[in-house]
């Protein structure tokens, strides 16, 4: 029974198609990890499954609900943290929190508890009553994802979540994210680059290209059907995704992704 | 089979918002509820950052300090017995407001680049609330403006009408108005999508609104052409019922209900297209 399943989704725009008839599934408490080079419609699809735009073509449901009949119930039972950053600057780190634990209706009586909770829970109880600003790019991203996971989703989508960080604040975001799973059982489905963070998070990753899994499976056995014990989750992606020098990636989306990485960094 | 919400709680620890389907009336209290929600983000902004506020009053000062006393002198417009300044300070309260609201779209071009604007239109907040929310604050900057008048009213001696009733009226009336502007300017960003072009038909926009209406002549004095567009321009019902609310002694000429229906009905529509187009500009 998966928690999240598509049957051939796809996503068109004009003539290019991004999403290209994808049927996966993921099981509840599953790290689910969607890789693929730039615009390979990693990122197309998570805003799919998040409701932020819907499908030209296929079915998806989500912890039950269709994405497009029942969008506002997918809603209430998701947390997303967009590639971009989500947190706002001129608030407080408690504010950020605060804001969301009212837009989700959590019940007044548990509201403070559960901001407080979650702020300790990504090891920002002492900067907490400073405005993001001046947060590092390590504890903006703990806090979004603290942000998104306010309202105990039944999965939490986070698109590259350590684009832009440097190794140590990585490590802090990966060591959360597995926390978040072991402890709460949520369901992770992440995009990424960066084959060491697949390989250490992620109990099954499907490999994407031009809108389509090229590959699906543990770490392990995509390892295994390329090659040798000495074979890497670079490896793999090289083999299906042939290099990628030639493909994706618009001037916009690189443009943002600098963006993002300098305002991290 | 079907895996619902209420099963899937693996760790016990999932419980999700309620369930957004519910009668009308607990719908209403919601709305309500994540427009405020939104209204107070923006008001907590302000107050970590209150510069805005600042750089704002200067417009209706050189407006009333310098082109309503010079008009004054020149007697160049006829307003009958009423002084060109007490004329003019409504108007330019109303422009002010304008002036804030017209350029509330690109802020959520703005959030919408920073990534912000995502992760609200992920939330179960209806689209409608998010709107109107941005739009109450924009409302709430416009109150700002409206002290900055009053002060200036005072120093230059305008006759202004301080009965609790008139300045509620005020109230409203700028809320209503900056609502109508933000959301007017919040379609405008949801079509456009992008800084550039926004900031070009934001500044295309603002002088036709304000030179089309009673802001600082009577339309009596216009070409008949002009005339027909500020009656369609709802910035002249806002200056109709700022004129009769504000000035001791002031009177409409569509008479106030007449103006702030015209302003509420036209506010609704444009809530209702711009919650339906809002989740657009994500894409």
């Amino acid at each position: 029974m998966s928690i999240v399943e598509t049957q051939t989704l796809t996503r068109r725009f004009g003539a290019l198609i991004a999403v290209h008839g994808l049927t996966i599934g993921v099981e509840a408490g599953e790290a689910f990890g969607l890789l693929g080079p730039n615009g390979a419609g990693k990122t197309t699809t998570i805003k799919m499954l998040t409701t932020l735009l819907p499908p030209t073509g296929g079915t998806a449901r989500v912890a039950g609900y269709d994405i497009v009949r029942e969008a506002a119930d997918v809603r209430r039972v998701v947390g997303y943290v967009p590639q971009l950053i989500s947190a706002d600057g001129n608030l407080t780190g408690y504010e950020n929190l605060l804001i969301f634990a009212k837009l989700y209706d959590l019940p007044r009586a548990g509201r403070e508890t559960r901001v407080r909770d979650a702020l300790a829970f990504m090891g920002l109880a002492d900067a907490a009553g400073k405005l993001v600003r001046g947060y590092s790019g390590g504890m903006i991203r703990r806090l979004e994802i603290a942000q998104s996971m306010l309202h105990r989703p039944h999965v939490l989508f986070l698109d590259e979540p350590t684009v832009g960080l440097d190794p140590g604040a990585r490590n802090a975001v990966w060591d959360h994210i597995e926390r978040l799973r072991r402890d709460h059982g949520t369901t992770v489905i992440l995009t990424t680059h960066l084959m060491e963070e697949a390989d250490s998070l992620c109990s099954r990753v499907a490999i994407m290209h031009l809108g389509m899994v090229a590959a699906i499976g543990t770490p392990g056995t995509l390892k295994a059907q390329v090659g040798g014990s000495e074979t890497t989750l670079d490896d793999v992606f090289m083999h299906y995704t042939g290099g990628g020098l030639s493909s994706g990636g618009s001037y916009r989306e690189t443009s943002r992704a600098r963006r993002v990485a300098r305002r991290l960094g | 089979m079907r895996l619902h919400a209420r099963d899937a709680s693996p760790g016990g620890w999932v419980d999700g918002a309620p369930s957004t389907r519910t009668n009308p009336l607990r719908a209403l209290v919601r709305f309500v509820e994540k427009t405020f929600v939104i209204a107070e983000l923006e008001a907590r902004k302000l107050r970590h950052d209150p510069t805005e506020l600042i750089t704002r009053a200067v417009q209706p000062i050189l407006w009333l300090m310098v082109f309503g006393q010079v008009f004054t002198r020149v007697r160049a417009i006829p307003t009958g017995d009423v002084r060109y300044i007490d004329f003019i300070t409504p108007g330019i309260l109303a422009q002010s407001v304008v002036f804030i609201a017209i350029f509330y779209g690109i802020s959520v071009i703005w959030e919408r680049d920073l990534g912000i604007l995502q992760k609200f239109l992920v939330s179960p907040a209806p689209r409608t609330a998010l709107v109107l929310g941005k739009a109450l604050s924009a409302g709430v900057r416009g109150l700002s403006q409206a002290v900055i008048v009053y002060i200036l009213a005072l120093l230059l001696g305008v006759q202004m009408n301080w009965h609790p009733l008139a300045l509620a009226g005020v109230l409203l009336t700028v809320l209503l108005g900056a609502t109508f502007f933000s959301t007017f300017s919040l379609i405008i960003a949801c079509l456009v999508k992008s800084r550039e072009r926004f900031m070009g038909i934001g500044q295309l926009m603002t002088m036709p609104l304000f030179f089309a209406s009673n802001a600082i002549y009577p339309i009596a004095i216009m070409p008949a052409w002009l005339r027909v567009i500020s009656h369609v321009n709802p910035l002249t019902y806002e200056v109709d019922a700022l004129r009769a609310l504000m000035l001791a002694g002031g009177s409409s000429t569509y008479s106030v209900g007449f103006d702030l229906g015209v302003l509420f009905a036209a506010t609704t529509i444009l809530i209702t297209v711009a919650g339906s187009l809002y989740p657009r500009i994500a894409v």
